[in-house]
């Protein structure tokens, strides 16, 4: 297959109306080959919306969206074929095993018939369902039913798998395993990933969304956010508190506010780790250093700052 | 693609007991009904050979056999057409085929061809206990395949119908009670007038089965039977389309 572009999915201007209500709002979205995109929100914040409208099981009001280069509007066959979507309910035919009903998504997706078993055997090795084969879907526990369900997405090899939610109900030996396939995944698909747990997005995204109310709130790869967060501000306390201006004057501190308990927001210059610079002045001056740690705004805040600040507005 | 999910549908039919459940009692009471008819003509033989032109035992067994088979089927397609939409969208496994790359008619005609199969069984028992009088003597052939003809025609109508009541609720009961409703009154339609060229009589499904059950192969009654199927084959697709369109 010619690659004639590395975006495997993207979507603009997507907007869907409930009626009045506005579920998601004029979303961009572009996924890369071989990238995970975490799409993080609140519950209610359109994710499923967003994730039925990408796969075609939900027309959009307003927007485009191509898979490939395929429009998904105009020509749905061919793009579908090349998504692989997980819902949040897996949809499982309970009285089929799990052979019968992989074998059964393999034709739907026009996996040729020589190859199928071949397939289906590969699918349940990577979602360590070997030796359900035969179970009934019915029998199986909820961990192994949503194993199924993400082989059921993979199976016939599509370039954008789709996610929604993919951990939920799981043990954390299960969320483990699930992590991991789905990193693995990451570097033969482009994969997208609802949730709403915060460290699974930093433990297997590239890059992370964050929605609330409809739109993108935050995009910024992981690895942005790592730096950003990493050593943007230091909290010291002192038995003898200097004055907040001999703390500035420290070489890489851009500013110090004082904050409760006598602790101290030194907040440093990008680039710039003063820590030790406030030991030895501390030490010089005789304050007193009690306490110096950095202060990690982690994703947790991200979130938290941009979901809330509507609602008090 | 639509043999695929035709076959899906044929093999969950039996997975569940209801399809066997079905299956068994309309054998039990189509089997009564053949044996009361087959003693009743017995009985009364010697009359019936006295008359002019006697009816053969094929008219009065088999086109009653086939004839209570169609009301039992209006009966039973309802509670086998029940699922195959509302609990796929309640099950919320519907998802799985509308992201596969599939359209909605081969969806739509994959689920109605798997069901007519089941039906072409019921239809298939029904036709070898009437064929089983050819052990006693000739019979009628040309009755029979006309009843068969207008049953089969008559139950892709029924199953067409069901279908597109399924999927307008997520409720299979209360698509099940909707669809035999519906189904009921379509046809008993023809007995609310006395008068024979009343519009209402021209649409009673019964009005037109009982050409075929008296052994008459009408152009019109097929025409009918086929553009009713059709009809509601096309407003279920429209209703996933729908669905797809208002979420």
């Amino acid at each position: 297959m010619p690659e004639t572009t590395d975006i495997t999915l993207s979507a603009h201007h997507l907007t869907r109306r409930y009626g009045n209500a506005l579920a998601v709002a004029d979303l961009d979205l572009e996924l890369k080959r071989g990238e995970v995109l975490g799409l993080l929100g609140p519950n209610g914040a359109g994710k499923s919306t967003t994730m039925q409208m990408l796969t075609g099981n939900l027309a959009p009001s307003s927007g485009s969206v191509r898979i490939c280069d395929i429009d998904l509007l105009e020509r749905p066959k061919l793009a579908k074929a090349k998504i692989g979507y997980l819902p949040e309910t897996p949809p499982l035919y309970r009285e089929l095993t799990v052979d019968e009903f992989l074998t059964f998504c393999g034709r739907l997706h026009r996996v040729p018939r020589d190859e199928l078993p071949q397939a289906v055997k590969q699918t349940k090795a990577r979602c360590g369902l070997n030796d359900m084969g035969r179970r009934l879907i019915a029998h199986l526990s909820k961990g192994y039913q949503q194993r199924v369900g993400i082989a059921q997405a993979i199976l016939h090899r599509p370039d954008v798998v789709i996610l929604d939610e993919p951990t939920v109900g799981l043990d954390p030996n299960q969320i483990r395993e699930i992590r991991a396939l789905i990193r693995e995944l990451g570097g033969s698909h482009s994969v997208i990933l609802s949730t709403h747990i915060l460290p699974e997005v930093e433990a297997i995204c590239d890059r992370v969304q964050i929605m609330h109310r409809g739109k993108i709130v935050f995009a910024d790869s992981i690895d942005g956010l790592r730096r950003t967060r990493q050593m943007e501000s230091l909290v010291v306390g002192f038995m003898r508190p200097p004055t907040l201006e001999a703390l500035t004057a420290i070489p890489g501190v851009k500013d110090a506010q004082a904050m409760v308990n006598n602790l101290i927001r030194v907040v440093c210059h990008p680039d710039a780790n003063p820590a030790e610079a406030i030991t030895r002045t501390a030490a010089e001056n005789n304050w007193g250093l009690t306490q110096l740690s950095p202060e990690r705004t982690s994703l947790e805040d991200v979130f938290a700052q941009l979901t809330r600040q509507e609602d008090v507005a | 693609m639509i043999a695929v999910i035709a076959w899906k549908e044929f093999r969950s039919l039996f997975a569940s007991p209801l399809a066997w459940v079905i299956l068994a009692i309309m054998q039990v009471i189509l089997a009564w009904v053949f044996l009361y008819q087959l003693s009743g003509y017995m009985d009364n033989l010697p009359r019936i050979q006295q008359l002019a032109n006697p009816p053969g035992i094929t008219e009065i067994v088999s086109s009653a056999v086939f004839g209570f088979a169609a009301i039992l089927l209006l009966m039973a397609v309802p509670l086998l057409t029940m699922r195959l939409f509302s609990e796929e969208r309640r099950n919320q496994t519907l998802t799985l085929l509308l992201s596969a790359p599939i359209s909605n008619l081969e969806i739509v005609l994959g689920k109605f061809v798997g069901l007519m199969l089941f039906l072409a069984l019921a239809l298939g028992l029904v036709l070898l206990m009437s064929a089983s009088l050819a052990l006693g003597g000739p019979i009628d052939w040309g009755l029979i395949g006309a009843n068969s003809l207008g049953l089969l025609l008559l139950l892709g109508a029924f199953a067409a119908l069901g279908l597109f009541i399924s999927s307008l609720t997520q409720h299979a009961v209360i698509a099940a009670f909707a669809s035999f409703g519906a189904l009921l009154l379509l046809w008993i339609l023809n007995g609310m007038t006395q008068d024979p060229n009343h519009p209402l009589v021209y649409l009673s499904l019964m009005k037109h089965f009982e050409g075929f059950n008296r052994g008459l192969i009408d152009t019109a009654d097929v025409a009918y039977l086929l553009l009713f199927a059709a009809t509601f084959l096309i407003l279920t697709m429209r209703q996933l389309d729908a669905k797809r369109l208002q979420g």
